[in-house]
């Protein structure tokens, strides 16, 4: 090739046109590319953000700060009264003052007292009514700190703040040091978190009434919505002719699985409460409600998975003689269950996670007592979060993050679960 | 009510029907050992057993769940017509609050005020009349068990066609299952519309359509401050729409640009790690999301907000409707990705045996053509947004403003629902009535938005199929 060559060559326009514009236009590709891979990072980013965020700020609460008191179980006190009802928190200051002797005037006291949890004094209590044979003797036990304290030492609070701004007077911040250099506070794994139902203080509130309300919550939702979504999926693929009336049925069933939650809410407030008069905040009318909210879902899967099995299935189970029925109930059936359960977990999954409809029915209210029964007041997990989230004690936001915690590991289980069925039973033809 | 006698009361209807199984069961077996040889059932003998089962428990079990359903009604009627002629001129409304009482004495709970001797003779007799209607109804229903057990036992023959009656008993059940969704419907359109048209015979459909000032708050004294109740609903409709519109500023070009690029550009490994993470998002419950926007986020948007010198409110609508938008960016994506996936391959080759770039057969081609199906997937996502709870009612405000600034706190629909109904009510104040009003609101918008996405994606997946 030489330059003449070049040089007389006619140039093809068109082609020149697209040599022109073919940086540009990959350029734009590599934009449009960039643009993808950006918004998929920003999810996963935000994803990731939110659950460091979250488990930053909750695993701490997994841990409680304990103080050891020299308990003297004081015959004096504990004889004034029965043993249920006498002054343990007598007990309590007692110990702490034989501790710091130098303490004096009342409003020193005080705030020696609040560096111990309330809930010491309930603590020694049960250990006297277990044991009666303590009255008299002297241990060295672990109480609960209150939860400032605990703030403290987990180092949510500054220290270098002054005196008028801190939540601790530089006499407590001294008592504190000096049990710590003592070895006499330490961090332990906070059980009472997950044995103890709502308080007003965050050293004693527990997520086991929220858990055993979800828990019954559910049970109703599963009992009802697992066998009526079968049943009406059934009804709606194998047997329904087609027709107005299935259409509309259909139709209705896609319509309510988008309709928002709060509504069904409302409906069980409406319905469930005022008209039929069924208790409020029960864990019944919660799971009557989410019942409600879970089916479309629950229909909808469970359609799928018996449009997945194959029509030769029903021909040969027909062809050998079997009725309608027993095709579906020996045969299709059978083979349809795994992709149903998958709906079903992933539909409980859902209600497990819905607060908004079960705030119409009443199920926020502040409730100390672990529900027992289907009818007792309870609240369930995602309410208890919202309640917490709205306390303005500091300790109580740590509490909230480890519900969430806690609350997503279960998410991550049942729908681990539903994988598991999919992959292990769910057959392809 | 239910109560420890009723669950006794099923327990041992279980136990029965079992036993009737059983009955049943052998009962055809020993019909068909009296027929000579060659003679047969006509069904497998497991049906003759679920016949007597069906005809033990259904009879037993309605009448189980219709007794309990009227009991409380007709005892607290009975009740009521025997209280003293002096509380009976009281009216209506006092009435129901003594009966509560009495209902609360029975129970054991705390009466509020004394008790008057008339109100501890009707909780006798209201506890009478309970300690008779539990009996009764045990008899019944345990007679009519039996009974059922018997009459089908003495009909079991070999020529009974005990399949198909089962059969016919078992479709029904299934097609009573299938309209459930049917009544669901109609109980939630009842519900709210008849609250709905009561608060709107105290506050006229104009006024709360059109009206532009919110404040719910009703008077408790005639006297008291800020006692105007104003209920035009402009102010939140307005909130609604500003947040909702932020969480779509951030949820369509995300959702829609990750759906792209996982169904056009990714390879399988990545699409395989990469759409499960996104979806994620979408099972994450919306308190966390809530908990998050609120303790996380708007401190975050106030801070950045602060160094501009920006006054951010600390409930924003920002932060509220973009955590919002992360939340529903998969709803987006995923049914957009379902829609590119259905674009034909020929439309694609076309496109590049042309000599377009592929990120120029997307916008030109695969796009456009998946346009409605997209724009379906939008809708529903909208219709999510408007009825997205938690996060508002954790995120946002409570102050209903008439504004467009996203830095500011704006109230939505679903947080006033929550606000006005949370906590006692009473049934009569348009304050309650005004929740069941904004609750028809949102039910019929976003009943529109979907019956419109859901018709569009239809219609699209036709298309190509």
């Amino acid at each position: 090739m030489n330059k003449k060559e070049i040089k007389f060559k006619t140039p093809n326009r068109a082609q020149d046109i697209v040599l022109q514009s073919l940086a540009k236009r990959y350029r734009a590709e590599r934009r449009f590319k960039l643009y993808g891979i950006g918004a998929i990072a920003f999810s996963l980013i935000f994803l990731s953000l939110l659950f460091v965020d979250i488990i930053s700020k909750g695993y701490t609460a997994f841990q409680q700060t304990f103080v050891e008191l020299e308990v003297f179980f004081d015959p004096d006190i504990l004889s004034r009264e029965a043993l249920v009802k006498a002054d343990y928190g007598a007990i309590v200051k007692n110990s702490l003052l034989a501790m710091f002797p130098d303490v004096q005037g009342r409003s020193d006291k005080r705030m020696l007292y609040s560096l111990v949890s309330s809930g010491a004094a309930y603590q020694l209590r049960d250990m006297v009514l277990k044991r009666p044979d303590l009255v008299g003797k002297k241990l060295s036990i672990w109480v609960p700190a209150d939860d400032e304290v605990d703030m403290l030492v987990k180092g949510h609070f500054r220290r270098d703040v002054p005196e008028s701004e801190s939540r601790f007077s530089r006499k407590q911040l001294g008592w504190i040091d000096r049990l710590a250099a003592d070895g006499k506070i330490q961090k332990k794994f906070n059980q009472t978190f997950f044995t103890a139902g709502d308080s007003r203080e965050p050293e004693q509130a527990g997520i086991r009434g929220a858990v055993m309300g979800s828990f019954f919550t559910l049970l109703i939702t599963l009992i009802l919505s697992f066998p009526i979504g079968v049943a009406a999926a059934i009804y709606l693929e194998e047997f329904a002719p087609r027709n107005r009336w299935t259409d509309l049925i259909e139709i209705n069933i896609n319509n309510l699985a988008a309709v928002p939650s709060i509504v069904f809410g409302l409906l069980g407030l409406a319905v469930f409460l005022n008209f039929f008069g069924l208790p409020r905040s029960a864990p019944l009318v919660g799971g009557l409600v989410l019942t409600l909210m879970t089916l479309p879902t629950i229909i909808i899967a469970g359609s799928s998975a018996l449009k997945a099995v194959p029509p030769s299935i029903r021909e040969a189970a027909l062809g050998v003689g079997a009725s309608r029925m027993q095709t579906v109930t020996h045969h299709v059936l059978p083979l349809a269950l795994p992709g149903m359960l998958t709906g079903a977990i992933i539909g409980m999954a859902r209600a497990l996670g819905e607060s908004a409809p079960l705030l119409m029915i009443g199920m926020v209210a502040f409730i100390v007592d672990i529900p027992t029964g289907l009818t007792d007041p309870s609240t369930v997990l995602p309410v208890q979060i919202y309640l917490w989230a709205d306390s303005p004690e500091r300790a109580f936001m740590e509490r909230t993050s480890a519900a969430i915690i806690v609350l997503l590991a279960f998410l991550c289980i049942m729908n681990a679960g539903a994988i598991f069925l999919r992959r292990h039973f769910e057959r392809r033809w | 009510m239910l109560n420890m006698s009723s669950y006794t009361l099923l327990l041992v209807l279980l136990a029965l029907s079992a036993f009737g199984y059983t009955i049943g069961k052998r009962r055809a077996f020993s019909v068909a050992g009296d027929l000579p040889r060659g003679g047969r059932l006509h069904s497998r003998p497991a049906y003759y057993g679920a016949l007597t089962v069906i005809w033990c428990g259904i009879p037993a079990l309605l009448v189980l769940g219709f007794w309990l359903a009227c009991e409380d009604y007709i005892i607290t009627h009975l009740v009521a017509s025997d209280l003293p002629e002096s509380i009976r001129a009281l009216p209506p409304e006092r009435i129901g609050l003594i009966l509560n009482d009495v209902k609360n004495l029975v129970e054991g709970n705390i009466v509020s005020g004394k008790i008057s001797p008339a109100i501890q003779a009707a909780a006798d007799h209201y506890q009478n009349l309970q300690t008779t209607s539990n009996a009764a109804l045990a008899v019944a229903v345990l007679t009519l068990a039996m009974a059922g057990i018997l009459i089908i036992r003495a009909k079991i023959q070999p020529t009974q066609r005990a399949r198909n009656q089962v059969e016919t008993v078992v479709k029904y059940i299934l097609v009573a299952c299938s309209t459930l969704a049917i009544f669901t419907t109609i109980g939630i359109v009842l519900s709210v519309l008849i609250e709905a048209i009561r608060f709107f015979t105290l506050i006229p459909v104009h006024e709360f359509l059109f009206g532009l000032k919110w404040s719910p708050q009703m008077a408790i004294r005639a006297d008291q401050v800020g006692s105007s109740g104003a209920f035009g609903a402009i102010p939140v409709f307005m909130g609604t729409v500003l947040i909702s519109a932020i969480a779509m500023v951030v949820a369509v070009p995300v959702g829609l640009m990750s759906a792209i690029y996982l169904s056009e550009y990714a390879n399988t490994k990545f699409r395989a790690v990469a759409k499960p993470l996104i979806e994620i998002l979408a099972g994450i419950p919306t308190v966390v999301y809530g908990f998050f926007a609120a303790l996380t986020v708007a401190p975050f948007i106030r801070s950045i907000g602060s160094q501009f010198g920006l006054d951010v409110s600390s409930e924003s609508a920002l932060a509220a409707g973009s955590v919002m938008g992360i939340m529903i960016i998969p709803f987006v994506s995923s049914l957009s990705d379902d829609f590119i996936n259905a674009v034909p391959q020929a439309l694609r080759d076309g496109s590049y045996s042309l000599g377009a770039t592929q990120s120029e057969t997307i916008k030109k081609v695969i796009v456009p053509a998946a346009l409605p199906g997209i724009v379906g997937g939008i809708l529903l996502a909208v219709s999510r947004a408007i009825g997205e709870t938690m996060i508002v009612v954790m995120a946002a405000g409570l102050s209903a403003k008439m504004t467009v600034n996203p830095l500011e706190a704006v109230t939505t629909v679903t947080v006033q629902i929550v606000t006005l109904l949370v906590g006692d009510q009473e049934f009569d104040s348009p304050k309650t009535l005004a929740a069941f009003a904004l609750g028809l609101l949102l039910f019929v918008v976003t009943l529109l938005l979907n019956i419109i996405a859901l018709r569009v994606v239809r219609k699209y997946r036709e298309q190509y199929e």
